[in-house]
């Protein structure tokens, strides 16, 4: 089963990107990677740049309400997202707490709704 | 007024497992025996202040959880023939035995009922850790990593299942006790292995869990005497748990066995430990436990010899791997060969597990890459240490695999 793992990363997390030396957070990551490729789990993900670079656009009575930033403030902010393929949710969550943001942000799991993909992508 | 409370949470605390155990046996009816007993030690919380704690707590909560649940068999009746339940709660002569505080202990046969094999065995642990220790859903979840809704689910359909498919409160024959105590044993050591942080990568999201096994190993241990595996296994947790402060430094950093002082270890635990192996072997029937306990008391023999025998070491995971060849087993020969006999001896071992068995499991990629750093083989080793870190859950052993690594 596909799940996706929305990736909720601090302050520091982020600062973390920009550090020129090796840093113990971005090598546990790394590692984090290889793991989830060595294992045949990984589908697919990318890592975000940080909430500052965001713009949220939405619709209102017809018209573009573009805006600055997240569309939701909160402490911790989507620093990325991975799609795995696994046996259950167990196995998702396994995973989820394997990854070196859970222990400073959160990892937020859900199946991928592959009913739903299907309805929309044949008309 | 204080006092009355902390009688009612120590008298919760110490018997708990006694009292459900007993309640739960006399109607099979798990859920329901727990709810009569939190309404017996809510009743005890407003009535002991007020009218002085009883001279017998343990009997008086009793009483008072089995009116509760003869009530609950009286509204079920209308549905239900619970003649039998009603007569078997209402008999006299059990209810004096009880007013006496001489009610048996039944939480070996809670045990058994906890790993019947009609019970799904990803469920014995929780089940022994909520029902006969009170470890609340939330937690076992936490420790399990599931939800705490789907554990609380999970957990109630299993006590449905024990009342209705009828699951004896008993201690098996003889004939079938071998297998349905190694189920129990098992069981109890998972609890225990929840709540340890031993070898490099073991998560620690469940500490403290460690204390409430060794009591259920007591429990079992104090019923069956006679089974050299329930002392084996008692053994096998005593060694880990007098070590347990060595293990991390004062800032929490993890400290794998070969570098912690001996003089950190707890001589009255490895004391209890070496007399239950003891009484063990001399039975002479081996197990996977008794085994595993020989391992941990080679290692603390260091404390006096200031060495460790790795070539005994490797000779009982040898006989283990024989008995029961774990993952976790191989690996663990694999590391103590390489000691006894050189990096090469350990890494030819690995070199024969299958890589498909262990894509997730981080204690064989934490030894491979030891051993090929030891090896000199530089590459191969931050290959593995990246595996063995991606597959770390526990920062603190994150920390240092990432500095071996360097």
């Amino acid at each position: 089963m596909k799940y996706i793992m929305l990736i909720c990363e601090t302050a520091q997390n982020f600062e973390s990107r920009k550090t020129a030396g090796p840093d113990p957070y971005i090598a546990a990551w790394r590692a984090y990677h290889k793991a989830l490729v060595a294992a045949g789990a990984y589908v697919g993900g990318a890592p975000l740049k940080d909430v500052a670079t965001a713009t949220t656009v939405r619709l209102k009575d017809g018209r573009r309400h573009v805006q600055d930033g997240p569309f939701a403030e909160a402490k911790e902010q989507l620093g990325g997202f991975i799609i795995v393929d696994v046996p259950s949710l167990d196995a998702a969550l396994e995973w989820a707490a394997r990854c070196p943001a859970a222990a400073t942000g959160a990892v937020e799991v859900r199946p991928v709704d592959v009913g739903y993909h299907d309805t929309y992508d044949e008309p | 007024m204080e006092d009355a409370h902390g009688t009612v949470e120590a008298v919760a605390r110490a018997s708990y497992g006694r009292l459900l155990a007993y309640l739960s046996s006399e109607t099979r009816d798990v859920a329901g025996a727990e709810d009569a007993l939190s309404d017996a030690l809510v009743a005890a919380l407003t009535s002991w202040p007020r009218d002085g704690v009883p001279r017998q707590p343990e009997s008086w909560l009793l009483t008072a959880a089995r009116h509760r649940l003869i009530d609950q068999a009286r509204r079920r009746r209308v549905r239900d023939d619970h003649e039998g339940t009603l007569q078997r709660l209402a008999d006299e002569s059990a209810a004096t035995e009880a007013e006496r505080g001489a009610f048996p202990d039944r939480r070996a046969e809670l045990l058994f009922v906890c790993a019947h094999p009609a019970i799904e065995p990803g469920l014995h642990t929780p089940l022994m850790l909520q029902i006969v220790l009170g470890v609340d859903a939330a937690r076992i979840a936490q420790a399990f990593l599931v939800p705490p809704a789907t554990m609380g689910q999970r957990l109630v359909r299993a006590k449905r299942k024990i009342r209705e498919a009828g699951i004896p409160f008993e201690v098996p024959q003889e004939r079938e006790l071998p297998e349905r105590l190694d189920a129990v044993l098992e069981a109890i050591y998972a609890a225990y292995d929840l709540g340890r942080d031993e070898a490099a990568g073991i998560d620690a999201r469940a500490q403290g869990l460690g204390d409430e096994a060794v009591w259920l190993a007591r429990v079992i241990r104090e019923r069956l005497p006679e089974e050299p595996e329930a002392r084996g296994l008692l053994a096998l947790m005593l060694f880990c748990e007098a070590r347990r402060a060595a293990r991390r430094t004062s800032d929490g950093r993890f400290v794998p066995l070969s570098e912690q002082d001996p003089a950190a270890w707890s001589s009255p635990a490895i004391r209890e430990a070496e007399a239950e192996l003891g009484a063990a072997a001399r039975m002479g029937r081996v197990g996977r436990f008794q085994l595993e306990a020989a391992i941990q008391s080679v290692h603390v023999d260091r404390a006096q010899t200031g060495r460790t025998d790795w070539e005994a070491i490797a000779g009982f995971y040898e006989h283990l791997v024989r008995l029961a060849p774990t993952l976790g087993a191989r690996v663990a020969q694999a590391a103590a060969l390489a000691e006894a006999r050189g990096t090469g001896a350990g890494l030819a071992v690995l070199d024969t597990i299958d890589r498909a068995a262990v894509s997730t499991y981080q204690p064989f990629w934490a030894v491979r890459a030891h051993l090929l750093r030891q090896a000199g083989e530089a590459d191969g080793a931050a290959e593995a240490y990246d595996r063995a870190i991606g597959l770390t859950e526990d920062p603190a052993t994150r920390r240092f695999l990432l500095e071996r690594r360097g």
